[in-house]
């Protein structure tokens, strides 16, 4: 009679280039309910960041409120972390980020989060181009809060409470497209094939990566007909490709298809091949991922993948001109200058 | 792969219980460790008891295949201490008198002989007294327990424990024929049994009797098993002081030990092999070692060195071991000199052979070029119809637990003979699969799994030990101890059993699984899924669960190899598509089969 998660692994885990096996990534057993998505991302990013060999130290993971929020507490249990309050996570994420460049950020938001309370927040983290993966844990409501429709529920999809919901839905990926994005993703906790190689893309992109991943809530929103159910979802999900994510050191040996496949490399050398399956799709074109979103939606589709990318973008530090030293290896006569210097800024403004 | 089928296919989950299936006799092993968890050494005695026979004596002897098997052992470094368990169930029980069958006052008629007083023939009159049938017990020794009795050294099995557990049997009211040797099957025969069923043994030691010197010094050279019986039977009470003992088996080990206790003080185990291939369970050397008995390896005997019949030495070829593109070993001389051994006595403990110079060539039963009975494997039935063997008789020298799951199957053929029945017709095995759903976070098992490294038995102080052939070196575990031990088990029989029609996909379980043990992947052939899986499934003795199409076209495989058991799937599943299922797998006794 216990719920303790065993201490015991396989005995034949593989280990990544640090060394390590994937239970250096894992944090606390999840309180969530039995057969939620957010769990299943929980275990992406663990996969994910064994399979980039991250140092977990060198990673700050950063949440506001709700389930999904939750989440950073049963992943990457060695890594720093700040649960902080409704709506509030990219506002620390940005002063995390420019108090120290060299960690990766992760923040985690529900689409509640994100969409309602967070909105103000969300988008201008996007536009200020914050180094940093931003994940919509998507269930179509506050799952926390006992399953209110939140702000991504589709106009008529029903939850559990059984009333249609009556406005009409953001899509935080045109949003995030329109603001000026630079990589922007779709795509659903139950599909780990896809999910993976997207957090890693996204983790090594330097700017603000946005992956929005439906996310059934199996309590509260997982009807027949809630729009973001499992079954909904799978039957109704479509793919901009097979998304291959190819680390630096890695040759590149597939053959492919060249009108069907985009290669994008990233700032750190790493390479994302993106097979994909409509050819009018340009990862590098705003427009045309925006078009293509919106040809699935007429469909009655959710697409998923990789819609957009722009590898050679400049993020918040570059656009500030920001020290490249965290601030914490500063000493004190560069942070705190004095009264000398403060005279010398007051006078040249006079 | 087709998808597994747990309801007809008996022997799947069976074998997901390593310790049971290794078991010859198929003990429930996790059930009676669960037990003694709880404290109930009654019942998990009797579990013993009624899959084999002998529980106090097993737990302290037994060869325990169970062990190597036990999945723990492939967690992490040491299985379960399931032997010591079971001896602690022993130990610990309560006057069981209460709980042994009721055996009939008015018999059925029938009349068995049983040749031999071993656990293969006791376990034989134990199945079949309930049902009436008249036993009658021959052995040549004054005591019931063959070499349970014999054989074995009363430091490492104490006489009162045989003794009751042989009078458990022997209380059935059977018909002893003690210090009675059989020494004509036909004789037999033609005293109006309905069955004879031989449980004789291998009562024959190998001797060296070519070597120089064997007949010469003779006086002070003893045949292992035959000089053990006379120890055990109070003739022989003292060895000279220099010891070498030949052989590298149990046998040698018990020799060894036994002639420290009877005065010897440099005994030396002098074996042909490799000390890594003798025939000796590890632990066994270990005593030995722990007693102060050097094992010397790769030695080969030349001869016995004596001066006038007064046994002085024995002389020895050094040799190395050497192996061709097979593996197939051959012990090549060094070319060193030959080494001498001073010694006042050795025992030889080669090996031991069967014996049947009793029964008559004539008389309807076939032997093999080796010397051996022509059996059905699964009936031991001969070629005479009416006489079955059992035990070290039927397929050699082995050992107690496989004598006792060989007296059962024979149990069964003798009464489906009596009853005028097809022997080869045999009913299954009978299997039960109960949920241990109680509720949220609550299972009737205990599913919590600790770290707690395998506890070692404590041994009696060593100089006491030798000093007393009868005083039991292994004092078992104390019931605190046995609690961590019994804990440490991964409850293999609470199995994960897996409904296709109620998963909707969520990875949940994927996810929690510590083991990563569940897969939902495109089904292929068992040699690809084997390799698509998530960690590569190469323990290929170790099955893969597979399940029907799921929605998405997919299929959950699950490969058994290192599950814990922890029930952490079905804790997940938000549909309970996976639950936690007690499987209980019990081998067919004759009792029950004579319901049929
Ligand atoms: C030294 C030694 C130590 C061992 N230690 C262990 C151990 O620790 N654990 C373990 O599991 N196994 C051990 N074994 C093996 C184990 O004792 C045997 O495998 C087991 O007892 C076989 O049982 P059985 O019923 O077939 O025959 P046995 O136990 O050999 O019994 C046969 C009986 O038949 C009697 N008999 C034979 N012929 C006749 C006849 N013609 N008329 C009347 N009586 C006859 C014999 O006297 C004997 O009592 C050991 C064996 C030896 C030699
Ligand atoms: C300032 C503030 N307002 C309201 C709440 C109540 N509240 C908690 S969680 C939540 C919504 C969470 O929804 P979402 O972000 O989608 O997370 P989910 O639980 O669905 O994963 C709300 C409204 C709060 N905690 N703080
Ligand atoms: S862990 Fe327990 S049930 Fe499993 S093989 Fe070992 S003793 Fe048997
Ligand atoms: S019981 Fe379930 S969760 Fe636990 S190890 Fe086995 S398959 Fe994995
Ligand atoms: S947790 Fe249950 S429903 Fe979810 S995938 Fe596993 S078995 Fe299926
Ligand atoms: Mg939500």
């Amino acid at each position: 009679m216990t719920y303790m998660r065993p201490e015991f692994r396989h005995p034949d885990l593989p280990v990544n280039d640090l060394g390590y096996t994937r239970k250096d990534y894992e944090g606390a057993i999840s309180t969530l309910c039995a057969g939620c998505g957010h769990d299943s991302i929980s275990a992406a990013v663990i996969q994910a960041c064994f399979e980039l060999a991250i140092e977990p130290h060198k990673v700050a993971k950063i949440s506001g409120i709700g389930c999904s929020s939750k989440t950073p507490t049963y992943f990457l249990g060695k890594s720093h972390g700040f649960n902080s309050v409704h709506g509030r996570m990219p506002s620390v994420a940005t002063g995390a980020n420019l108090a120290n460049r060299d960690l990766t950020y992760i923040g985690v938001s529900g689409d509640g989060d994100t969409a309602s309370i967070g909105m103000g927040q969300f988008t201008h983290a996007v536009r200020r181009n914050l180094n940093m993966l931003y994940l919509v844990e998507n269930n179509g409501c506050y799952g926390l809060t006992k399953g209110q429709d939140s702000a991504t529920s589709d106009i008529g999809s029903i939850g559990k409470k059984g009333t249609p919901n009556l406005f009409e839905p953001i899509d935080l990926c045109t949003l995030a497209l329109e603001l000026g994005a630079t990589f922007v993703a779709r795509s659903f906790s139950g599909d780990k094939d896809q999910l993976v190689p997207l957090i890693k893309a996204a983790i090594s992109h330097c700017g603000f990566a946005l992956i929005d991943v439906m996310s059934p809530c199996v309590t509260f929103n997982n009807n027949p007909n809630s729009t973001k159910g499992y079954e909904f979802v799978r039957d109704h999900i479509a793919a901009t490709g097979k998304t291959d994510f190819i680390p630096v050191r890695k040759e590149i040996m597939a053959e492919y298809n060249p009108g069907f496949t985009q290669e994008v490399t990233l700032h750190d050398g790493s390479v994302i091949h993106l097979y994909k399956n409509d050819s009018d799709l340009d990862l590098h074109d705003r427009l045309s991922a925006i078009q293509a979103i919106h040809r699935c939606k007429e469909k009655n589709e959710i697409l998923t993948g990789l819609l957009y990318l722009d590898p050679d973008c400049e993020d918040l530090h570059q656009i500030l001109g920001t020290v490249e030293k965290p601030l914490r290896d500063q000493d004190e006569e560069v942070l705190c200058p004095g009264s000398k210097a403060l005279e010398a800024i007051n006078e040249s403004l006079r | 792969m087709k998808p597994t089928d747990i309801i007809k296919d008996k022997e799947y989950f069976h074998r997901v219980v390593d310790c049971q299936f290794a078991c010859p006799a198929h003990t429930p092993v996790p059930e009676y460790i669960r037990l003694i968890a709880q404290q109930r050494y009654t019942e998990a005695y009797m579990i013993n008891w009624e899959s084999n026979v002998f529980p106090g004596v097993l737990g302290r002897t037994c060869d325990r295949p169970c062990e190597p098997a036990c999945r723990r052992g492939r967690v992490e470094e040491e299985p379960v201490a399931i032997c010591r368990l079971k001896r602690v169930a022993a130990d610990h029980k309560d006057e069981i008198s209460a709980h042994l069958p009721v055996i009939p006052t008015t018999k059925n008629g029938r009349k068995i002989a049983l040749v031999g007083a071993g656990p293969a023939s006791l376990t034989v009159a134990r199945d079949l007294a309930p049902l009436g049938y008249e036993l009658h017990v021959y052995d040549e020794q004054k005591k019931g327990g063959g070499f349970m009795r014999s054989q074995i050294p009363s430091f490492r099995l104490p006489e009162s424990v045989l003794d009751e557990e042989v009078g458990y049997i022997l209380d059935m009211g059977l018909v002893t024929h003690f210090n009675n040797y059989v020494d004509s099957l036909q004789d037999l025969l033609s005293q109006q049994y309905d069955a004879v069923f031989v449980g004789s043994g291998a009562p024959r030691g190998r001797d060296l009797a070519n070597l120089p010197g064997r007949q010469e010094a003779d006086d002070s050279i003893h045949i292992g098993i035959d000089w053990l019986a006379s120890v055990a039977f109070e003739h022989i009470e003292t060895i000279g002081k220099r010891v070498v003992v030949l052989g590298g088996g149990n046998t040698a080990m018990d020799c060894c030990r036994t002639a420290r206790r009877l005065g010897g003080e440099d005994v030396k185990v002098i074996v042909r092999s490799p000390y890594e291939e003798m025939k000796a369970s590890p632990w066994e050397k270990e005593d030995a070692t722990h007693e102060g008995i050097p094992i010397i390896e790769n030695h080969v005997p030349l001869e016995f060195v004596h001066e006038g019949g007064k046994l002085v030495g024995m002389r020895f070829e050094k040799v190395q071991a050497v192996y061709d593109d097979h593996g197939k070993r051959s012990l090549v001389p060094t070319g060193e000199e030959p080494v001498l051994y001073p010694c006042d006595a050795v025992l030889v403990a080669i090996g031991q052979e069967n014996a049947f110079p009793w029964i008559e060539n004539d008389i309807g039963i076939e032997f093999d070029d080796w010397g051996m009975p022509v059996l059905n494997p699964q009936t031991y039935q001969s070629s005479l119809s009416n006489v079955f063997f059992g035990g070290d008789a039927a397929f050699g020298p082995k050992n107690i637990i496989t004598a006792v799951a060989q007296g059962h199957q024979a149990a069964i053929s003798i009464d489906l003979f009596c009853n005028g029945q097809k022997v080869e017709e045999r009913l299954p095995p009978s299997t039960n699969l109960v949920s241990q759903k109680m509720g949220i976070h609550e299972w009737s098992y205990d599913n919590g799994i600790t770290t707690d490294d395998r506890k070692i038995v404590p041994l009696v102080e060593l100089t006491s030990a030798l000093q007393n052939r009868s005083l039991e070196v292994e004092l078992g575990f104390d019931v605190q101890t046995a609690f961590v031990e019994a804990q440490r088990c991964l409850n293999c029989d609470v199995q994960t059993v897996f409904t296709d029609d109620k998963c909707i996909e969520c990875d949940a379980c994927v996810d929690i699984c510590p083991m990563d043990c569940i897969n939902f992947i495109e089904n292929a052939e068992e040699e690809e899924l084997r390799q698509n899986i998530r960690v590569k499934a190469v323990n290929v003795e170790q099955a893969l669960y597979v399940s029907g199409e799921l929605k998405t076209g997919k299929v959950m495989v699950k490969d058994e190899d290192v599950c814990l058991h922890c029930g952490l799937c079905a804790e997940r599943c938000p549909t309970a598509a996976w639950d936690m299922q007690q499987f209980y797998y019990q081998v067919t006794k004759a009792a029950s089969a004579c319901k049929k």
